[in-house]
């Protein structure tokens, strides 16, 4: 038994206040369950009044999410050889033929190539400019530090103008490049002040250490300091990923096609006649997943993340 | 064994002497590290900045690249400032950005404050808490008009549900006025968990000992709670404050997604009718002037903020 405590909340409080957040953890996942519920619906099912919480699940979603169909007259499609496949034979409950695949999955690459393309870029950018800031007498330091902060409170529609003239200019418009480079000039500044707060903390006694043992200076920053920051380095390449991932202004006015990202892609995913919303949640379901998955492995350094670092537990 | 006496000789030696030691020198280092992240910016940053300054003087239309551009000197401003439409979008804005603020402050600091109760379970429902903020803007926006649709939507059924009011008599984005609270509700369901997380690293950075003294002091919860934790979490709750403001000043995807800025302009958030002014309408010379009003109120706005935080953060 501990001894008793002033600050310790009583019994009841903690038994309240658990059962208000609670409460409120219900509400706010209501929209998602309701989301992922969605798209294991039939179409019919997703529209109905009063809203289906019970139904029988199906993965037609998900097929159509990733075909394109069409609906042929009903005595055509009684004369057709019998479905070939899984995903035919589903596509055929609904009274369509499968033409082709959709555009989706080309979507979900360039999302994961340009994701992945301008976070690992940001990174070495990143790193290397968070060690100088973190280690040397940089002249201006604090006002390149805070200008490199000010260009994230630029509405994103106030840079895309210039950016959308120049891409046209250098043919960089609607190409993974440009994307990339787009992307990591926008998280650098989040990776130099996440990654200079990392490294602040690691002692500069372990690199002064090997600088007398012989070391270079960049040997002593590859061999020691990169090390020691590599949770830093991980969490701070997941916020990256995340931002470039969950985008949409630039993605959504300066590509088109062969580099357009799937949150633009989501929205336009109409199925024969009308929107198909089991489809929808289906692309909403497998593009949103991957980030729940993150944000339950990065909750330690959620909070630095979010505000720059200016916060820190 | 070994670390330790490495550490006390390192203590013991001046940094001037690791600054000899072979190799580049440290201000060789530093500026070829801190460069490329400064060209990327200069690049990517700087000059489009300083290219929108100049098509801000001008009539310039990025769809016709042939006709010839004239230099207009200050018309631009001119005719965007007293411009009757672009100030109640900036009251629509201000709305939107009042409303979402005050409400995720008390429901933020609200659930903070019941979770630094430290029941049991509070770590995992802080996490599950969190995710709707790490979510895509835009297709949260897209799966919320799937929720708000009219007549058969979620929302509509809940309402009829639990108050009685017919489902098919109002609209959520529809017209009848609720479009605009309609956004303000996503976006405070998506973004009270970063108020409530900042205020809770704000309640936890409260030694205990504080609230050790004042009950010695017989000062009763409701005392201590006005001047013990209101003050103590301020500068955590002003900086949250700081962040929402910046990000729902220049908000643009989940509203272009839910709304598009209507029914009508109801919902014509400023970003919203700089996108229709540059893309739509392609008066790049005009939207250009825009974009630089929009940028000089925010980085204006939030400069002053910061020195009242300051103040705050010093008493």
């Amino acid at each position: 038994m501990s001894a008793y405590s002033v600050t310790e909340p009583s019994k009841v409080s903690k038994w309240v206040a658990g059962l208000l957040v609670t409460l409120y953890a219900i509400i706010t996942l209501l929209p998602l369950v309701w989301i992922i519920s969605t798209s294991f619906k039939t179409g019919p099912d997703s529209i109905s009044y009063p809203p289906k919480v019970f139904f029988e699940p199906t993965v037609e979603g998900y097929v159509n999410l990733f075909t394109t169909r069409t609906r042929p007259a009903v005595s055509e499609l009684d004369t057709l050889p019998p479905p070939d496949g899984l995903m035919e034979e589903i596509a055929r409950r609904q009274g369509t033929i499968i033409t082709g695949p959709s555009r989706f999955a080309e979507r979900f690459l360039n999302s994961v190539i340009i994701g992945f393309g301008s976070t690992a870029l940001s990174i070495i950018l990143g790193t290397l400019a968070a060690y100088a800031f973190s280690r040397f007498k940089v002249p201006l330091k604090d006002d390149l530090l805070f200008f490199i902060l000010s260009t994230r409170m630029m509405p994103p529609i106030a840079v895309a103008i210039p950016i959308y003239l120049m891409y046209r200019e250098l043919g960089l418009s609607d190409t993974h490049v440009g994307m990339i480079l787009l992307y990591t000039a926008v998280n650098i500044s989040l990776a130099v002040w996440l990654l200079k707060g990392f490294i602040d903390e690691i002692p500069r006694e372990y690199e002064e250490a090997a600088l007398i043992d012989g070391y270079t200076r960049f040997q002593a920053f590859r061999k020691v300091v990169l090390p020691q920051a590599a949770t830093g380095i991980a969490s701070t390449a997941i916020f990256c990923l995340i931002f470039a991932w969950n985008e949409y202004a630039f993605a959504v006015l300066l590509t088109s096609g062969n580099a357009q990202t799937a949150p633009p892609f989501i929205p336009t995913i109409i199925g024969v006649g009308g929107q198909d919303w089991p489809a929808v949640a289906a692309g909403a379901t497998l593009f949103l997943l991957p980030v729940m998955i993150f944000t339950i492995l990065l909750r330690k350094h959620l909070l630095r993340g979010i505000t720059f670092g200016a916060v820190r537990k | 064994m070994a670390t330790p006496s490495i550490d006390r000789l390192a203590r013991a030696t001046p940094p001037s002497l690791a600054r000899k030691v072979r190799g580049l020198s440290d201000r060789a280092i530093a500026w070829i590290f801190v460069a490329p992240t400064i060209l990327l910016l200069l690049a990517i940053n700087i000059f489009p900045l300083i290219w929108t300054i100049r098509l801000s003087f001008t009539n310039y239309a990025a769809n016709k690249t042939n006709a010839e551009v004239k230099w207009v000197g200050l018309k631009n401003y001119e005719r965007i400032l007293t411009d009757e439409d672009i100030w109640s979008n900036m009251t629509t804005t201000a709305h939107f950005l009042i409303w979402t603020i005050v409400l995720q402050v008390i429901i933020g600091f609200t659930l903070a404050w019941l979770i630094n109760r430290k029941f049991k379970g509070n770590d995992l429902l802080t996490t599950l808490i969190v995710v709707p903020m790490m979510l895509s803007p835009a297709v949260v926006g897209n799966f919320w008009t799937f929720l708000y649709q009219p007549q058969i939507g979620v929302v509509n059924y809940i309402v009829e549900f639990f108050t009685g009011i017919p489902a098919a008599s109002f609209s959520m984005l529809g017209p009848g006025g609720l479009a605009p609270w309609s956004i303000i509700i996503v976006d405070t369901w998506m973004w009270t968990p970063f108020v409530m997380l900042i205020c809770l690293a704000g309640l936890r950075s409260i030694p205990d000992y504080i609230y050790e003294a004042a009950e010695v002091d017989r000062a009763s919860k409701w005392r201590q709670f006005w001047t013990i934790t209101v003050p103590m979490v301020l500068p955590f709750l002003m900086l949250a404050v700081l962040f929402r403001g910046i990000e729902n000043f220049k908000m643009f995807d989940m509203v272009n997604l839910l709304t598009g800025g209507g029914p009508g302009d109801e919902t014509l958030l400023t970003s919203i009718d700089l996108k229709r002014e540059a893309f739509e309408k392609w008066r790049t010379g005009y939207s250009s002037a825009y974009a630089i009003i929009l940028f000089v109120t925010v980085f204006g706005l939030a400069s002053i903020y910061v020195k009242a935080l300051n103040k705050v953060k010093e008493r």
